[in-house]
């Protein structure tokens, strides 16, 4: 694709405030329209990427070093202000939590209007219009009687669908999904996969997909990034790394993986040579790195 | 299926009757100049502790009886509810707002905001509040408007810690940062996303804070720092009760019942209404 990337992520690295990395010059690309998954265990930094990108990673995390370039702009460059609006703009999330990701006192509708309305200027019946063809497109039955409810009326699937209608209601460049199916019951998980899957595809968008789940991966992404330790260990296309893992780890995580065909196998925990190699190359990436500005 | 939307369920008899019986006094308030038999303030030393109507020896026309003045009880309860009311609703209204903004600012904010805000609440709440109240009202002197004023600047802290508790957990939710990647402002955010989600405590703690304006008001004119001595004030008329309590009981306990009975009737009344109109206990 000759384009600009719709992502460019390079060489960010993120800090606690005691010094702590919590990204080691993580880089990725992603292409207009690619799916890229980001998996790894929970505390790898795949959500802390996903945040980065968004510009809302919490006030104790500083980003040290590297660049965010959205569709060729580059975010540090931008002034906070600047930043939100193209962030606003261009991009969405899907958030991991369909329970608090809606604000409990407003009603469905006004709540995923007000963004269209208010942020990007469209008209109310405009918006209006394209949120009920959005959440026809989410298999809503009734998106008449669902924008007049309050959150608390939906169930969790529905409104995950919301949340999904709401992403994609502005035809942002990328969407952020951060480990969209984990909240949800094992059955809904593969409609709202499905679903997310489907509108991608429609809509053209990119996603930068956060999941633990190495089968989501293989059903959604075309390329994927496996992280340990806010670092990049392994990057591939998914067919690719799922025919050849050529990372210890990537290995270690996919035998890892419970199958259903062999329900009473005993499950594989990483092993420790693996882990122990992990540790020494991540203190060596530690040992290799300055930070530009101390 | 049943309509989701349907959200009637049983009465809900705390409300009802905290709101029937404030809705009465609140009612006397206002028409009490229509409605009480005598003048409160009119003196009668024939008709002196006269006892309430079931008892021998009462007088028609003083239902309640009299006190050591010949005052008539009812009347002086009526007018008495009238400057509760008014301290109950600008006292609390005034302490809500301040209580409220500030609370909203450090547990939305965070940072030095909430850091500057906590100390001074902190600081505020370390001094015995009725001995503040007293002592305000000492400076500022006599009269109604002390009253008020000394209520609010002593309670706003009250507001200020639930409402910076509440904001604090509601900014971390999910939508409050969906709305900032969406673009929208911090202000914004914090009145339109915030703000509704916190307002049911702060309904309940209204109501909850005249409850409380109203003892407050009552122990300032009990110790004669409220408004002039022979206003029906409640708390005036168990200062005076105390004194004739072996003679008129009455004059001590109908003040007594009223007030305990308005109070309990505010608290209630809020938490009430918190369980009716809170989107997410509901």
């Amino acid at each position: 694709m000759s384009a600009a990337p719709c992502l460019e992520i390079s060489n960010l690295s993120a800090t606690l405030p005691s010094g702590m990395r919590v990204l080691r010059s993580v880089s990725l690309k992603i292409a207009p329209g690619e799916v890229h998954a980001l998996v790894g265990e929970s505390g790898a930094g795949k959500s802390m990427i996903g945040k980065a990108v968004l510009g809302v990673l919490p006030t104790s995390v500083r980003i040290v070093e590297g660049d965010m370039l959205l569709e060729g702009t580059r975010l540090g460059a931008l002034s906070p202000k600047a930043r939100r609006a193209l962030i606003g703009a261009r991009t969405a999330l899907i958030p991991q939590d369909p329970l608090t990701a809606l604000n409990p006192s407003r009603r469905i509708g006004p709540q995923i209007t007000d963004r269209l309305i208010r942020i990007l200027g469209w008209s109310a019946s405009k918006a209006e219009s394209r949120i009920r063809r959005l959440l026809d497109e989410v298999q809503i039955r009734e998106p008449g009687r669902v924008v007049g409810c309050y959150p608390h009326e939906l169930s969790g699937g529905m409104r995950q669908r919301v949340l999904i209608a709401a992403a994609f209601a502005a035809e942002p460049r990328l969407i952020v999904a951060d480990e969209p199916t984990t909240a949800l019951d094992v059955t809904v998980q593969k409609q709202i996969l499905r679903l997310i899957a489907d509108l991608q595809r429609e809509h053209g968008t990119a996603i930068l997909f956060v999941t633990h789940d190495l089968g989501v991966v293989a059903k959604i992404s075309q390329k994927v990034s496996v992280l340990y330790a806010g670092m990049v260990v392994e990057e591939a296309d998914t067919t690719a790394l799922f025919a050849a893992p050529q990372h210890p780890y990537t290995r270690a995580l996919m035998a890892a993986t419970p199958r259903y065909t062999d329900p009473y196998a005993s499950l594989l925990p990483v092993d420790a040579a693996v882990l122990a190699g992990l540790a020494g190359e991540v203190a060596e990436a530690d040992r290799a790195w300055r930070p530009v500005h101390a | 299926m049943d309509d989701v939307r349907l959200r009637s369920r049983a009465p809900n008899a705390r409300l009802w009757l905290a709101g029937g019986w404030l809705s009465l006094l609140l009612a006397a308030a206002i028409l009490a100049p229509l409605i009480a038999p005598q003048d409160p303030l009119a003196q009668d030393l024939m008709f002196e502790r006269l006892p309430p109507f079931w008892m021998q020896g009462s007088e028609p026309g003083f239902w309640l009886g009299t006190d050591s003045l010949g005052r008539d009880l009812l009347s002086r309860l009526i007018f008495g509810a009238r400057i509760a009311f008014i301290v109950a609703f600008a006292a609390a209204t005034a302490a809500c707002l301040a209580g409220s903004t500030l609370g909203l600012v450090a547990g939305y904010f965070g940072g030095w905001a909430d850091r500057i805000i906590s100390r001074i609440v902190d600081v505020w709440m370390a001094f015995p509040p009725v001995l503040f109240a007293i002592l305000l009202v000492a400076v500022l002197g006599t009269g109604l408007h002390s009253v008020i004023i000394a209520i609010a600047v002593i309670d706003w802290t009250r507001f200020c810690r639930v409402v910076r508790a509440e904001a604090m957990v509601q900014s971390r939710m999910d939508y409050v940062e969906n709305a900032r990647i969406a673009g929208f402002g911090r202000m914004g955010i914090m009145l339109r996303e915030v703000l509704p989600n916190v307002l049911p405590s702060i309904v309940a703690l209204l109501s909850l804070e005249m409850g409380i304006a109203v003892i407050v008001e009552a122990i300032l004119s009990f110790v004669n720092l409220s408004i002039s001595t022979d206003a029906p004030t409640w708390g005036g008329i168990i200062a005076e009760g105390r004194l004739s309590i072996h003679q008129a009981w009455w004059v001590l306990v109908f003040p007594l019942v009223t007030l305990f009975l308005t109070v309990l009737s505010f608290s209630q009344f809020g938490e009430g209404l918190k369980d009716r109109y809170d989107p997410v206990l509901r």
